[in-house]
């Protein structure tokens, strides 16, 4: 029902052969991205993995309209992205929640800067910090917080400006596995509430499975699609147990055997790099 | 349970009484060696001397002062005032130059800093001046200001300003450059315009540079003031320090740094409590720019 099955429907993101290319510190042009084809349908959990240094980060600061492609384009809810998309929310792979702001400053500054009072603005910060499991911890300052509770932070931050397309950067890597799963879990919960298309960047391909109803391979840099795979488990799934599924072992195993050959393509290229 | 609680209770009472220990310990050799340092001194400027004639002392109190000597200079500046008034004016006159320049630096120098630290047209164009300036020992401004505008206040306020303000410009500056990136992003998707992301983002970290700038331009707005008065003034700490090496009384020029220090370590005791309450945020401070 929620998969991308409306074929009629717009896009809620559609990349089509994009490439990016950046002036490195040498001065060189280098190509992070090339002839990138990639399209997120409505309501979908898309989930993007790819060795690294492939052109993940890159992507969604496309859709996000941090960065202009080079060349191709961009389209997020069937308009196309000039200048920083409003629609869309960003969860950054480092922490970037701003360290003067207590919690509950951190998670009303979306509305805040979208020009809601002051008190509207914290009410509704409020009720996000309960429902990110912070209550409590309003008056903290992120450096009296633990990893998870900052990533929490960071989740609420983005979800209380009801963003249509949701972009998220390895949001969960940094935290232990018993933590990681639990933020997995609400991550599903929270998602399920709003209906918004996600593109979730991963390096770990069971997170990818478990949560997404697409994974796309992106090749070793320059990036490209190398490979898409509908994950046909049904909804709600309890990420503790859906990896014991003998569909999502089958799924793991055919999906990265296309990874490792990219894996490894990279491996050799950053082993002859740093012997040369 | 209750045992293993108990246990590491104990521990901790342990541990804390160690630390009392310790702590009056350093407390306690601390004024061990003042008063050493104090008594060997006094001693040594008084041992063998014969009659009237310094000289023949171990060490001549003549050039090296003598504690008590120190202290009676103090008790009849504050009881018969100085050569140029009451003791407490000059403190207040000091005082009144030193928080001057130190505003109007400290105000300068973030306006400064923030306006070229957004604006590389302005940064590459002022740049080289400002470092060739930076570049100059500024202290020779002193003079200039002296004759330019007089033996009253405005010329030493002037010095302040000057040592003040490349502190904290260089601070000002350097905190808006290095704004985090992920920050500014985040602040942009967020749905900040350019002003919110000034005064949301950018200042807010420029701030805990500045902050630590705070303290080292205190002191340089003290050295302005006390050098100014020094070239030339009617009034101050600076031209007691003067009159009394005029007058070969080393005595008044070690009572006056006296006095000085401990208007160094109030002011000092005063940025920090200012930098403890504007950044609550952070954990441990960013150490200062030096220039
Ligand atoms: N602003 C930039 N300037 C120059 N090169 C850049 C810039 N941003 C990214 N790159 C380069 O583009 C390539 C892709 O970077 P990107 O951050 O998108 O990788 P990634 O797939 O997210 O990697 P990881 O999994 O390690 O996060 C890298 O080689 C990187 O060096
Ligand atoms: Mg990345």
């Amino acid at each position: 029902m929620r998969a991308g099955d409306g074929t009629g429907s717009v896009a809620a993101i559609e990349l089509r052969g994009v490439t990016k290319r950046f002036v490195n510190p040498a001065g060189h042009a280098f190509t992070a991205l090339r002839d990138l084809d990639l399209t997120v349908a409505p309501g979908e959990f898309c989930a993007i993995v790819g060795p690294t240094g492939c052109g993940k980060s890159t992507t969604l600061a496309l859709i996000s309209g941090l960065e202009p492609p080079s060349r191709g384009e961009v389209r997020v809810l069937g308009h196309p992205v000039h200048g920083v998309e409003r629609s869309a929310g960003y969860m950054f792979q480092r922490d970037a929640i701003f360290p003067w702001k207590n919690v509950l400053d951190n998670v009303a500054v979306g509305p805040r800067f979208r020009g809601v009072g002051r008190s509207d603005a914290e009410s509704r910060a409020r009720e996000w910090v309960v429902r990110v499991g912070l209550a409590g911890f309003e008056r903290y300052y992120p450096h009296q917080l633990s990893g998870g509770m900052r990533k929490r932070v960071a989740l609420a931050q983005t979800l209380i400006n009801g963003p249509r397309v949701l972009l998220m950067d390895e949001p969960f890597s940094a935290l232990d596995v018993q933590t990681r799963l639990l933020m997995e879990n609400e991550l599903l919960d929270l998602w399920s509430t709003t209906g918004a298309s996600v593109a979730f960047v991963t390096h770990d391909l069971e997170e990818a499975i478990a949560l997404s109803d697409r994974v796309v391979v992106i090749t070793a840099g320059p990036g490209t699609v190398k490979g898409e795979y509908r994950v046909d488990i049904p909804r709600p799934r309890s990420i503790a147990e859906v990896r014991f599924e003998p569909r999502f072992v089958e799924l793991y195993e055919e999906i990265w055997k296309d990874l490792r050959d990219e894996v490894l393509v990279s491996y050799e290229r950053t082993k002859h790099s740093v012997a040369s | 349970m209750g045992g293993l609680e108990r246990a590491s209770g104990d521990q901790d009472a342990v541990r804390a009484r160690a630390h009392a220990r310790r702590r009056l310990l350093v407390f306690a050799l601390r004024i061990g060696l003042g008063v050493f340092i104090l008594a060997s001194w006094e001693a040594l400027t008084s041992l063998r001397c014969e009659g009237k004639d310094t000289a023949t002392c171990v060490i001549d109190p003549f050039f090296f002062g003598k504690p008590s000597g120190i202290w009676a200079q103090l008790v009849t500046w504050a009881r018969n005032g100085t050569a140029q008034g009451p003791l407490w004016e000059q403190i207040v006159v000091t005082l009144e130059e030193t928080v001057l320049g130190f505003l109007i630096g400290v105000a300068l120098g973030i306006v400064f800093g923030v306006v070229l630290g957004r604006s590389r047209m302005l940064s590459d164009v002022l740049g080289p001046y400002i470092k060739a300036l930076n570049a100059m020992p500024r202290v020779v401004l002193g003079s200039i200001f002296t004759i330019a505008l007089g033996l009253e206040m405005p010329s030493k306020v002037a010095l302040a300003v000057v040592l003040v303000f490349f502190v904290v410009f260089f601070n000002a500056f350097q905190g808006v450059r290095e704004v985090d990136r992920d920050l500014v992003a985040n602040a942009r998707i967020l749905g900040a315009d350019e002003r919110r992301l000034f005064t949301d983002v950018v200042l807010p970290s420029a701030l805990s540079w500045i902050i630590a700038s705070l303290h080292t331009s205190l002191g340089f707005a003290l050295v302005g003031a006390i050098v100014g008065e020094y070239l030339g003034a009617r009034q101050g700490i600076g031209l007691m320090i003067a009159t009394a090496q005029g007058s070969f009384n080393s005595n008044g020029v070690y009572a006056a740094m006296l006095i000085l220090a401990v208007i160094a370590i109030l002011a000092e005791a005063l940025v920090t409590r200012l930098e403890s309450v504007l950044i609550r945020w952070r954990p441990n401070a960013i150490t200062d720019v030096t220039i």
